[in-house]
């Protein structure tokens, strides 16, 4: 159910040396909302996610999360703050397994204390921790890979361990990076339900260029363009909005 | 056959030795992407310390738990003090791959001066806490003696230690994932800035375990695990410097090796023996023996 606001971001500016990767963008997301950030590659969509994850500083701008004005959070943090994210290039780990892969994304510093770990501790958390990474992996059809090291997964399975990473933190807000991004008609339709499904426990912010995915499972649409916000609103208002068009197919686009 | 088995018992006595020192370089490649030359310095003071504590308390035992405590300790504050502070501030150009090595070079001689200052350059005798004087099976008397037995039983256990926090704990898996892509390892919520510092800590540890093996029955000085830096390099550069396992194995490799060049070809030719090995595998498996497949790039 979308009610209350839980993430807020307020003119954020992002330069990398003089150009202005992004320009005062301005942003909100609601519980339980699936919020689409599309735009023309570098348009900025990525190095906001990276802004909000700590991999760049912004120049300017504030951030609320769930009603609170907090400093831009390092990516360290971003777990302990509610928030997960997949990227563009999957990130697992080769030389692990798909469940430690999986487990990795639980905080576990924070689960368990680095020092009772270290002195062999803590390890019913980590029994816990295995677990509840299982049924991630099967929650994403992939309980049977828990064993196989990563590096011996199909693209589409290193998507689905991907998700199933960020889904263990128990994330408030899911920051999904092009995870359709390379998929064939069958895994983009499971990845359809499983988006629309993710949004009993979390808001989802998407960034894809897959219009059918973007059209079909978001409730609402950001576009940037050069760094800056162009349009927002229901897919339908983006879709039908002259500027996302001419930003996407050119200025002779509205003419023809 | 008899002399096959005791150079063989020797060599992976002297090799576990290796092994640790290799380990303890490699701890620290993984997660700082230095080699750490102040590791020979950091072993001997810890060392240094241990002697103390033996010539003052007679217990071995007690000198050892202190002096790895305190190897773990130096560690840590090496990293923190040291290298997160030079490594924030000169970070990019020719002087960020070389300024963190010149500064473990100079630690390694600030250390050896402290160390000459306080216990003096002059040779020390590290008494064994065991007997020295080989098993004798029949009429024959070994060259492996209990000490032997000692340094390989405890390189063992803090290898199946390390193998342990790495391979089965939380610990480890972070330690393995900040070594492979700090970045993805942060976003996972680990602080690589403290697995970094740990695994300074490991290091620092398992450097003073090998210190304190290398040195019973033999002098003590300021800079006698300085040859036990190169050995432990070299295994751990035939390991692939980025594997744990590969330390150990590179470490009994080395140690069993130079141990029949020493047994059959004599003292003389350890050292170029050591070098051809080190340019062979550099040469022939850049990569070393258990090279990772997809080691990581900064």
């Amino acid at each position: 159910m979308i009610n209350q606001q839980i993430l807020e971001i307020d003119s954020l500016s992002v330069n990398f040396g003089g150009l202005k990767a992004l320009s005062n963008v301005s942003l909100n997301l609601n519980s339980g909302e699936i919020l689409g950030l599309i735009g023309p590659n570098g348009a900025g969509k990525t190095t906001l996610f990276n802004a909000l994850s700590g991999f760049v500083t912004p120049a300017s701008g504030n951030l609320k999360l769930f009603g609170e004005q907090i400093e831009w959070p390092r990516a360290d943090q971003l777990v302990k703050l509610g928030i997960a994210r997949t990227l563009q290039g999957v990130g697992l780990f080769p030389d692990l397994t798909v469940l430690e892969n999986v487990m990795l994304g639980a905080d576990i510093g924070a689960r368990t204390g680095l020092i009772r770990a270290a002195l062999g501790l803590s390890h019913r958390d980590e029994s816990a921790l295995a677990q509840k990474s299982q049924t991630m992996l099967e929650r994403v059809y992939a309980g049977h890979l828990g064993e196989r090291r990563a590096d011996t997964l199909s693209y589409p399975d290193t998507k689905r361990v991907a998700i199933a990473r960020a889904l263990v933190s128990d994330p408030k807000i899911l920051l999904l990076d092009e995870p359709a991004g390379g998929l064939g008609g069958q895994d983009i339709a499971w990845l359809n339900g499983l988006i629309r499904n993710i949004t009993s426990s979390c808001a989802v912010v998407l960034v894809e260029h897959h219009m059918d995915v973007v059209m079909s499972v978001c409730n609402r649409i950001y576009v940037l363009n050069f760094g800056e916000v162009i349009a927002s609103g229901s897919p339908d208002q983006v879709r039908n909005n002259p500027d996302v068009v001419t930003a996407y197919l050119g200025s002779g686009a509205n003419n023809s | 056959m008899q002399q096959l088995i005791n150079t063989l018992l020797i060599g992976v006595s002297i090799g576990s030795i290796y092994a640790l020192m290799a380990l303890a370089l490699v701890l620290v490649w993984r997660s700082t992407r230095v080699v750490n030359f102040a590791q020979a310095g950091q072993a001997i003071l810890s060392t240094y310390i241990a002697w103390e504590v033996v010539n003052r308390s007679g217990s071995f035992l007690m000198a050892f738990i202190l002096a790895v405590a305190i190897g773990g300790l130096i560690g840590g504050l090496v990293e923190s003090g040291l290298m997160r502070v030079l490594l924030k501030h000169a970070n990019e150009g020719p002087v960020a791959a070389v300024a963190p090595v010149i500064a473990t070079l100079g630690l390694l001689a600030v250390i050896r001066a402290v160390v000459g200052l306080i216990w003096t350059n002059e040779g020390k005798r590290f008494e064994s806490p065991v007997s020295t004087a080989g098993f004798v099976i029949g009429d024959a008397t070994l060259p492996f003696s209990r000490l032997n037995l000692l340094i390989i039983v405890t390189a063992a256990v803090v290898m199946i230690i390390f193998s342990i926090i790495f391979q089965k704990t939380n610990l480890g898996l972070a330690l393995r994932a900040a070594a492979y892509n700090p970045e993805i390892a942060r976003l996972s919520g680990v602080r690589v800035a403290t697995t970094r510092t740990i695994g300074w800590i490991f290091a620092g540890a398992a450097g003073a375990v090998a210190g304190i093996l290398v040195s019973p029955n033999d002098s003590l000085t300021p800079n006698s695990l300085d040859t036990l830096l190169v050995f432990g390099f070299v295994a751990a550069v035939i390991g692939g410097l980025e594997s744990l396992i590969g330390a150990v194995v590179g470490g009994l490799v080395l140690g069993v090796g130079l141990s029949f060049v020493l047994i059959y070809l004599g003292t003389s030719l350890i050292f170029p023996t050591t070098f051809v090995v080190l340019v062979l595998i550099l040469l022939l498996k850049p990569a070393g023996l258990f090279g990772a497949k997809g080691a990581r790039s900064a």
